[in-house]
């Protein structure tokens, strides 16, 4: 809820620089830019076109699919996506990516080694990591017991000690990945056995889950309505400004690790326009401001140098390796899988 | 008469336009949909794995029924009493039960979501009174709850119409011959407000059998819907975007609505005296 009000403001605010910048008139270029919402700092749209001349025409999406769905139908072209990894390998796949000239993204040289060339965007020619973020569970830690998060695992998802007070995501991919995960199986797998073994598991879970949800998480964590969810780390420090009580871990099992990255539409027609943003977003003044008002990691070093210590400290945001040995990154899965995930989950909304 | 004739064609072609472009055109879509596969080929698949939501689809109209019968029962009194109010006092309470429409459907909604919730705001009330405090909050019951609060109006409008309508001296010559109360109910005002009882089932069944916003957010995405599956389908929440199965679920949920709405129709023709309702 919160973030959704921050995204409506945000598209107000939006809306008020590019109809200020309008106003300006001039031949310039105008950039379609496609991003998630609530995930770029206010003013840095202004910022572009002061320094650039090019106007951006910026709009949100929710989801992966969404803006799947809105490309592949031809509905709107846009310049500049940021979609997951896992997404981004299919639209390679599907050739509706640009290879990007870097030479025109001097910026790229601050992103980390480890968070280039990944198995997404296996030779990195489509792709410039944005945010970078892992999946963690939360919990109330002044209702949670201490023994049964000791364990730091996916288990708790499924304590019937706290049944009626656990969220859960209401998105298949994620969903899946936790079970497969509890079960010791990777998120990635093809084995439809394991997603059967994974969706009985689902099925157990049920009867304990107070409810299904995505952005009602922050209402519900905040009121202390439900008392244990798994979300993304990047909304922990969003949370903890309305309930201090609010914890989190990363599950041994291993989290799902995501990465959002900036990449060229194929039908853009401002791909230099285009590559000068993605730049413009990797330098670090911009960069800072960005990771301090999102709250999701960065890829940038040298903006994540300059971040405040607390933040960068905080093991569940920014983790060290070692708690991410276990950590896997979507891939796309192959369609028959994509299938049967998409039959499993809705047998085990309906029944 | 031929010049009145081509007027009248002409005040009428701007709604042909919009009921083709963006009923017949959006229609046709859903029925081309229903019958092809992804690469555009004839199928009957669709429509065969129609038959795995069959618990789902039984589900939505048995909430829908439950909604639309509680809205009938509440509705039909507070209706009557309305029309029984003089002229500008009817104006005022017609108003206020038209009032929650002002404001978006949705944010009612989520209001509900946080009234109804464990620590919502009427537990706190019961509790700081030293009650137990309830859990309703993503049931059934609390889908139930949020239909009969958002469709309650379209109930009470149409039969409050009706009633309107009937003449007071109809009433008074029952009483004239003898009828009581009970009898005046169930022989004169009933009868007469059939067309009225018809709109309003029509108008809370419809949105009610096809709704998967309330079962989201007041079901806790626990209580799945037909509504909820076809929006899967399109918006590919559930992983992948399916538009022909989605479609050919619209499709039969389409033709539900019709066979139910034209039964009704019937019925309304063989006890009904006259017109009056909305939604005929």
């Amino acid at each position: 809820m919160k973030k959704k009000v921050l995204s409506a403001l945000l598209c107000v605010l939006v809306l008020l620089t590019v109809a200020a910048a309008s106003g300006c008139g001039g031949k310039s270029a105008v950039l379609n830019v496609y991003n998630w919402g609530v995930y770029i700092a206010p003013g840095v749209i202004k910022q572009f076109k002061k320094e650039t001349g090019i106007k951006v025409n910026y709009t949100t999406y929710d989801s992966n699919e969404a803006l799947y769905s809105k490309i592949s139908s031809g509905a709107a072209s846009y310049d500049v996506i940021v979609p997951s990894d896992y997404m981004i390998s299919r639209m390679i796949e599907e050739d509706m990516l640009a290879e990007l000239n870097f030479d025109n993204i001097p910026n790229f040289q601050y992103i980390g080694d480890s968070y280039k060339s990944l198995e997404y965007d296996s030779e990195n020619k489509y792709s410039v990591p944005y945010t970078w973020g892992n999946t963690v569970i939360f919990y109330d830690k002044t209702k949670v017991d201490a023994e049964d998060i000791a364990e730091q695992s996916i288990d708790l998802l499924w304590n019937k000690k706290y049944s009626g007070q656990i969220l859960m995501f209401d998105n298949p991919r994620d969903a899946f990945g936790l079970a497969l995960k509890k079960l010791g199986y990777s998120m990635n797998t093809t084995n439809k056995s394991e997603w059967e073994a994974a969706a009985a598991e689902l099925k157990a879970q049920k009867p304990l889950v107070q409810a299904y949800v995505m952005d009602q998480i922050y209402d519900k964590m905040i009121s202390g309505e439900a008392l244990i969810a798994p979300y993304y780390a990047g909304d922990l420090l969003v949370m903890q400004a309305d309930n201090p009580n609010i914890e989190c871990y990363i599950p041994k099992e291993g989290a799902n690790l995501f990465a959002d990255a900036m990449c060229v539409l194929k039908t853009s027609t401002h791909k230099a326009e285009a590559e000068m943003f993605i730049n413009f977003m990797c330098r670090t003044d911009i960069a800072v401001k960005n990771a301090e008002e999102i709250g999701y990691a960065t890829p940038q070093m040298e903006a994540r140098s300059l971040l405040d210590p607390s933040i960068t400290s905080n093991r569940s945001i920014y983790p060290p390796d070692e708690d991410l040995v276990n950590a896997e990154i979507f891939i796309n899965l192959p369609p028959d899988i994509t299938r049967l995930q998409s039959s499993l989950w809705t047998d085990i909304k309906k029944d | 008469m031929n010049s009145g004739g081509v007027g009248k064609r002409l005040t009428i072609a701007p709604y042909t336009l919009w009921m083709s472009v963006f009923v017949v055109v959006p229609i046709a879509l859903v029925i081309y949909y229903a019958f092809t596969d992804g690469h555009g080929r004839l199928t009957l698949e669709n429509m065969k794995s129609i038959a795995d939501y069959g618990k789902t689809f039984f589900m939505s109209i048995k909430l829908a029924l439950f909604s639309t019968a509680i809205c009938l029962l509440a509705a039909y009194p507070v209706a009557y009493g309305i029309s029984r109010f003089e002229a500008r006092r009817q104006q005022t309470t017609i108003m206020l039960v038209m009032l929650p429409m002002w404001m978006n459907f949705l944010i009612r909604t989520y209001a509900w979501m946080t009234i109804l919730e464990g620590n919502g705001l009427i537990n706190r009330l019961v509790r700081a009174f030293g009650g137990e405090g309830f859990s309703i909050i993503n049931t059934n019951g609390a889908v139930v709850l949020g239909m009969v609060y958002n469709f309650l109006p379209y109930m009470i409008l149409p039969i409050y119409t009706v009633l309107t309508k009937i003449d007071k001296s109809t009433i008074e010559a029952a009483q004239d011959l003898g009828a009581n109360k009970a009898s005046i109910f169930r022989r004169v005002l009933l009868p007469m407000s059939v067309p009225g009882i018809i709109s309003g089932i029509t108008m809370v069944f419809v949105p009610a059998v096809s709704t998967f916003v309330i079962s989201k957010l007041l079901g806790g995405g626990k209580t799945f819907l037909i509504g909820d599956i076809i929006e899967n389908y399109f918006l590919g929440n559930t992983g992948s975007v399916d538009y022909n199965i989605g479609a050919a679920l619209s499709l039969v949920l389409m033709a539900l609505i019709l066979i139910s709405t034209t039964v009704m129709n019937h019925f309304d023709k063989d006890m009904g005296e006259g017109g009056g309702g909305i939604v005929g």
